[in-house]
C-alpha cells in the first residue's frame, strides 16, 4: 500500500486478526495438547488439563492396539498411488490440450470437470457391485483407481492451466531443431512444467488423503486408510480422549504441513483456474 | 502451426483420460438408472442373475412420497444454506481483515486455513467428543464454569452443531479464495474513494463487493456441490439421527442399510439431477474464463 499506515491501526489489526486466527486454529491445538496427556487428565477441565503432566504414552498405545502403522501405510499408498497414476494419464492429455488445441478442447475440459460433480452417493451401489464382481472390495488397488478417477479432472485441469503458461515458441524452436515428440516432452517441457506439476501432486495428495466417502464405503479391515480408521473410534469404550487425539494428530500432521506449502495452488486447483 | 501428425498424436494422448472418465461416468450411471426402474432387494434374494422385475416409475414415486423425503430435503437445504451464509459472510470479513497491514500476517493466514486440511472424519469425531460431549467436552466445561447446564449439542441442537462443524471446515476455503480475489483489487481505487470522502460502508458496497462478486459466486457454487454430498460428518456424529438426515444420507441408508437398491437408485437419480442444476451455473462461469 502506498500510503503510510499508522502503527496504532496496525496494532489493532494485528490483535483482531491473531485473536480470530487462534480461535479458528484452537480445535487443532487442543487435539495436539490432549494427545500428550494421560487419559485420566484429558477429560478434566481445560485448566486442569493444561496444568497436568505431559506424556508420550498415547502414541505408543495407539500403535500397539490398533495397528496404526498399517492404516497409515494404506493412506500413503492410496494418496501417492492415485496421484502418480493420475499424473501418468493426465500429463499427455493436458499437454495435447494446451499445445495442440482443437475446437473441441474447451468442451472436453468442461465435460471432464462435470464428471467431478457427479454425487458419489448416486453411484454407490453400482460401484459396490462392480467392486464385488471384480474382487476389488477392501483392496488398495481398487481404491487407488477410484481415487485417481475422482481426482483426474482436477489433475488434468491444473496441469492444463500450468502448461498454457509455457510459451509455445520454445516448443516450436525445439521442434525446428529436430527434437522428437518424446524428446520435446522429456527435455523441454518437463523441466519448465516441474513447479506446476509439483503443486498438482501436492493438492491431489491432500485431496486423496482426506477423501472420506469411498474410503469409508469400499474398505473394511485390510485396505482401510486413516479416514476409516479414525471413524472406527466413533463408538468408543471407556477412556479414549487422549488416544483419539494422538491418532488424530498423526493422521492430520503430514497434510497440515503439506497444506501450508500449497495455499496458492489450492485456490487455482479448487476453482479450476477461475480465481488466480 | 500444428501438423496433421501432431494432431493425431494429440488425440491419442488424450484418449486414456477421456476413455477412463467416460467409463467412470457412464457405467455406474447407467447401472443406477437401470436399478431405479427395478425392484431390487438383495436381502430378499433379488439379484442381477435371476433377473429383476421392472416396476416403471414406482421407485421414483415412492422415494418422493416417503415421509422421510421432505424432511431430508429441508435438512439438506438448511445445512447447505447455513454453511454458505456463515462461510461467505465470515469469509469476506476475514479476507478483508487478512489483507490489512499487520504483524505476522503469514502465520495468521496459516492458522485460519488449517482446518481445511483436517480430514472430515477427524474433525467430526473431535468436535463430537472433545468439544461437544455434554459430559467431558470442552464446551461443557466452559458452560459449567459459568454455572450453566451443558448443552447436549448433537441431540438437542444437532443441525446447528453439524452446520458449525462443516462451517469450520469450509471457512478456510472461502477465506482463501476471497483473499486471493481481494489482493487483486487496485488499492488506488480505494484510496481515491477515500480522498473523495466516501465512508467505509459505501467503499465496501460500491468497490470491494462488486470486485468480489465473481469470486463469491464461485465460492457459493463450488461449496454447494461439495456440501450437497457431505457424508462423513453425519456418518460419524449422529448417523442421520436427530433430524440430520440429508438427502445424501437418506440415499445411503436406502442403498446400504435397508438394502433397497431400486428405491435408493431412484433417490440417486434425483441427487444427480440436483447437482447438475448447480453444476450448469458453475460450468458457465468457468467456461467463460477459459475464453478470456
Amino acid at each position: 500500500m502506498a500510503r503510510a499506515v499508522t502503527t496504532q491501526r496496525k496494532t489493532i489489526n494485528t490483535i483482531i486478526a491473531w485473536t480470530i486466527g487462534l480461535l479458528i486454529f484452537f480445535p487443532i491445538l487442543w487435539i495436539i495438547i490432549l494427545s500428550f496427556k494421560a487419559e485420566g487428565d484429558a477429560i478434566k477441565t481445560p485448566i486442569a488439563v493444561l496444568t497436568s503432566g505431559w506424556t508420550l504414552e498415547n502414541y505408543g498405545v495407539v500403535q500397539e492396539r490398533s495397528d496404526y502403522a498399517k492404516h497409515f501405510f494404506n493412506s500413503v499408498i492410496l494418496a501417492l498411488g492415485s496421484t502418480i497414476l493420475g499424473l501418468i494419464i493426465a500429463v499427455p492429455a493436458a499437454w495435447s490440450m494446451a499445445f495442440v488445441p482443437s475446437k473441441r478442447t474447451k468442451d472436453i475440459l468442461l465435460w471432464m470437470l462435470s464428471t467431478k460433480m457427479l454425487p458419489a452417493v448416486g453411484v454407490l451401489y453400482p460401484m459396490y457391485l462392480i467392486f464385488i464382481e471384480l474382487g476389488l472390495l477392501d483392496t488398495r488397488i481398487g481404491l487407488v483407481v477410484v481415487l485417481m478417477l475422482i481426482n483426474l479432472p482436477i489433475i488434468v485441469w491444473m496441469l492444463y492451466t500450468y502448461f498454457r503458461e509455457i510459451p509455445g515458441e520454445i516448443l516450436e524452436a525445439s521442434r525446428m531443431d529436430g527434437a522428437s515428440l518424446r524428446e520435446e516432452i522429456l527435455y523441454v517441457l518437463t523441466p519448465m512444467a516441474i513447479p506446476g506439476m509439483a503443486s498438482t501432486v501436492l493438492l491431489n495428495v491432500i485431496l486423496a488423503w482426506n477423501e472420506a466417502f469411498w474410503t469409508l464405503n469400499l474398505t473394511a479391515a485390510k485396505a482401510a486408510p486413516l479416514t476409516a480408521f479414525i471413524a472406527s473410534y466413533s463408538s468408543p469404550e471407556g477412556l479414549f480422549y487422549a488416544k483419539l487425539s494422538a491418532a488424530s494428530t498423526m493422521a492430520i500432521a503430514p497434510i497440515l504441513i503439506m497444506g501450508w506449502f500449497s495455499q496458492k495452488q489450492l485456490v487455482r486447483g479448487l476453482t479450476f483456474g477461475a480465481v488466480k | 502451426m500444428a501438423t496433421q501428425h501432431s494432431r493425431s498424436a494429440a488425440r491419442l494422448m488424450m484418449a486414456p483420460a477421456v476413455i477412463l472418465l467416460l467409463g467412470w461416468m457412464l457405467v455406474p450411471l447407467t447401472m443406477t438408472l437401470f436399478f431405479s426402474f427395478k425392484k431390487y432387494l438383495p436381502l430378499r434374494g433379488d439379484s442381477l442373475g435371476n433377473g429383476l422385475d421392472w416396476v416403471g416409475f414406482e421407485n421414483y414415486v415412492r422415494f418422493v412420497s416417503a415421509s422421510s423425503f421432505w424432511p431430508s430435503v429441508m435438512t439438506t437445504l438448511l445445512i447447505v444454506g447455513g454453511v454458505l451464509v456463515i462461510t461467505v459472510v465470515l469469509g469476506i470479513f476475514l479476507a478483508i481483515l487478512l489483507d490489512q497491514p499487520m504483524w505476522g500476517q503469514g502465520i495468521v493466514r496459516i492458522l485460519v486455513i488449517a482446518p481445511f486440511f483436517v480430514m472430515p472424519t477427524v474433525s467430526a469425531l473431535v468436535w463430537k467428543n472433545l468439544f461437544m460431549d455434554p459430559g467431558n467436552g470442552f464446551l461443557a466445561h466452559v458452560y459449567r464454569f459459568f454455572g450453566a447446564t451443558p448443552v447436549e449439542w448433537l441431540s438437542q441442537a444437532s443441525l446447528q452443531s453439524i452446520i458449525m462443524i462443516v462451517s469450520w471446515q469450509w471457512l478456510p476455503f472461502a477465506t482463501l479464495i476471497l483473499l486471493t480475489a481481494i489482493q487483486s483489487l487496485d488499492s488506488e481505487q480505494l484510496e481515491a474513494a477515500e480522498m473523495d470522502g466516501a465512508p467505509i460502508p459505501s467503499r465496501f458496497i460500491y468497490i470491494v463487493l462488486p470486485h468480489l462478486a465473481r469470486a463469491i459466486t464461485i465460492v457459493i457454487l463450488i461449496q454447494t456441490i461439495f456440501l450437497l454430498s457431505i457424508f462423513a460428518e453425519i456418518f460419524v456424529t449422529t448417523g442421520g439421527a436427530f433430524g440430520t438426515r440429508t438427502l445424501t444420507y437418506l440415499i445411503y441408508q436406502r442403498v446400504l442399510e435397508s438394502q433397497n437398491v431400486g428405491l435408493g437408485s431412484a433417490g440417486g437419480v434425483y441427487a444427480i439431477i440436483l447437482a447438475n442444476i448447480v453444476a450448469i451455473f458453475l460450468m458457465r462461469i468457468v467456461g467463460k474464463n477459459l475464453d478470456a
